[in-house]
């Protein structure tokens, strides 16, 4: 049984469970059953691209913060061999909101660095929710510098609701560290590819988000402030966040269309949490043959065509 | 109901408070110490008992650093689209527009070409009263220019921020200008020529966390509130107050985050003798 449904997954369940039940009479010997469940599989199919088709921005929103969403290690461990982590920015502590290590990916060897959510409170409690403090940045940072020294590519997997606003954090320059990495992202001499696999929470989530390539998943979003932060100080009331949502135009299917990122990563039918796997495997490919294609350029000609890249955004009208 | 011994009447009022022409004079936010509006000028704005510094229009700190002769401003023409198609209480364009006619700008920063001391520099003022120095495609395109033009020339690149941070009405358009602004700054930083930045009351989101803290040297303004989240969202996350002083520029220079503070009076002398030392053409 599911531990969490969103509203608009539970009459899907609903459906996957009553297949379920029907499939444990069929191996307990009852017969005739096959007819029924290969009709309700049909009906569930429908259902499921029906509801998918039109999904809301903020059921969007939802997806990207469904807890059974695999995370960033989810990742790492389906995808990647020989992953070592590596841990601490040398100055202050191990922020555990953010992992960081090398690994192969494919045929690439690569260091892979990540925020990484808890499953449970226990957990979160230690990962902060995947909201860094400055040390996170600055391990990820140093992880980046140790890729460049090695000519490895960095992958980074971007899933957090944003940097953590505290008083430590802000004590220990929380501006100034993502500052950083945005001027060290973007002349990094190695190849730099970005998935925003979840949450990409404003500039918590550009600080691992500058990237010669910058990919979202499907149901992944992608926001400047969350939706609740919008409702609160334009609309005066955090409640309405799903109207936020739509304003703020966040999914991976506008950035696209703005060309503020490079391509959308397919998620299974259901999201990636109904199919880990094939979430994986896509996720795999898509930075793979971005790797491929970015490793043969020479690095200032990368780096060139990086910083170009980033000075086309924005739209406006010049008189 | 009304205990006995208190007045049931409205109390006396003084009317001395109205016989002053409006703008005459001006209470200290920080002391309340009353001010005269013309002696207040001429000090820069600044208090003359607690030197607390009133936040000032982009005019004030281009007049306060740049020589009166050759003087360039640049990209006026910029104006905000609306590729969201934005609406809080009102449309986006309505709230830009409503801008533009109260300020007299077009978006919340100027660029200038101009002279410190007759040393050529690119100057990036920004102003709080549009929109709250929030910074969206036009302000990051902006930037983006003077910092291409100090990148070619090549000479110095002075901005002085003054900014809530980035405009949430152009969603992440307004996020990516962070990159934006920090890419380009990459270029700059390869000729390398010096980037003085000076962070102004208040600086705060994202535009703390990309240009503003990306100075060769960064420069505050004495109590200038500076940080990445601003007071109220932290408040609120950690449910408790936040200590006497925080996120003021005096605790950013004691937490090792900014160069120094320099007072508005003194701003030009020292950025001039910044960019003599640091200037690598001399």
């Amino acid at each position: 049984m599911r531990d969490f449904t969103l509203d608009f997954e539970r009459p899907i369940c609903e459906l996957e469970d009553k297949i379920d039940e029907l499939e444990r009479l069929a191996d307990n010997g009852q017969t005739g059953l096959d007819g029924e469940i290969e009709r309700l599989r049909k009906k569930t199919d429908k259902l499921r691209s029906e509801v998918y088709s039109r999904l809301t921005r903020w059921q969007c929103v939802q997806l990207a913060r469904h807890p059974a969403r695999p995370y960033t290690l989810d990742y790492i461990n389906r995808i990647t061999t020989d992953f070592i982590e590596l841990h601490g920015d040398r100055s202050f502590q191990d922020d555990r909101a953010i992992v960081a290590g090398l690994a192969r990916w494919g045929p690439h060897r690569v260091a892979v660095i990540g925020q990484q959510k808890g499953r449970g409170t226990r957990e979160n409690l230690q990962r902060n929710f995947a909201m860094s403090h400055p040390e996170g940045y600055r391990k990820a940072l140093r992880v980046m510098k140790l890729s460049e020294k090695f000519g490895l590519p960095v992958v980074t997997l971007i899933d957090t609701p944003g940097a953590y606003p505290g008083i430590g954090a802000e004590e220990r320059g929380q501006a100034a560290a993502i500052a950083d990495n945005l001027l060290a992202m973007a002349q990094l001499k190695v190849p730099i590819v970005a998935v925003i696999i979840g949450e990409g929470g404003s500039g918590g989530a550009l600080a691992l988000g500058v990237a010669d390539r910058v990919y979202m998943s499907e149901y992944a979003i992608y926001s400047v402030i969350s939706p609740e932060g919008c409702a609160s100080i334009l609309f005066r009331d955090a409640s309405r966040a799903s109207q936020a949502a739509e304003a703020l135009k966040l999914t991976g299917r506008d950035l696209l269309e703005y060309k503020l990122i490079d391509g959308l990563i397919d998620e299974p039918p259901g999201g990636a949490h109904n199919d880990p796997a094939s979430a994986a495997k896509e996720v795999a490919e898509v930075v793979t043959a971005a790797l491929d294609e970015l490793l043969p350029l020479n690095h200032e000609e990368r780096i060139e065509k990086r910083i170009d890249k980033y000075t086309r955004m924005g739209t406006w009208i010049e008189k | 109901m009304t205990p006995w011994f208190k007045r049931s009447r409205e109390r006396l009022t003084t009317t001395s408070k109205r016989s002053i022409p409006d703008g005459v004079w001006v209470k200290c936010d920080a002391c309340g110490e009353i001010l005269y509006r013309k002696e207040l000028d001429r000090l820069l704005n600044v208090c003359p008992k607690c030197r607390y510094h009133f936040r000032v229009p982009s005019d004030t700190y281009i007049e306060l650093l740049l020589d009166s002769e050759g003087r360039t401003e640049h990209d006026t023409g910029l104006q905000a689209a609306d590729p969201l198609k934005f609406r809080d209480t009102i449309k986006y364009p309505e709230r830009v527009a409503k801008n533009v006619q109260a300020s007299g700008m077009s978006d919340a920063v100027r660029c200038l070409t101009g002279n410190i001391d007759s040393r050529h520099v690119e100057l990036a003022v920004m102003d709080f009263s549009f929109m709250g120095g929030s910074v969206g495609s036009v302000v990051g395109e902006k930037l983006c220019r003077a910092i291409t033009r100090a990148t070619k020339a090549p000479s110095p690149l002075i901005t002085v921020a003054c900014s809530g941070g980035m405009r949430m009405q152009e969603g992440v358009f307004s996020l990516m200008q962070m990159a934006k602004v920090s890419a380009v700054l990459a270029r700059l930083s390869r000729v390398p020529q010096p980037f003085i930045s000076v962070l102004t009351n208040p600086t705060t989101g994202g535009t703390t966390a990309s240009f503003a803290m990306l100075g060769d040297v960064c420069v505050a303004e004495p109590q200038a509130l500076i940080g990445f989240a601003g007071p109220r969202v932290i408040k609120q996350t950690i449910g408790q107050d936040l200590p006497e002083g925080f996120q003021s520029a005096e605790f950013l220079l004691e937490h090792g985050f900014l160069d120094m503070i320099v007072e508005r009076s003194e701003m030009k002398k020292n950025i001039s003798t910044l960019l003599d030392l640091l200037s690598p053409n001399e």
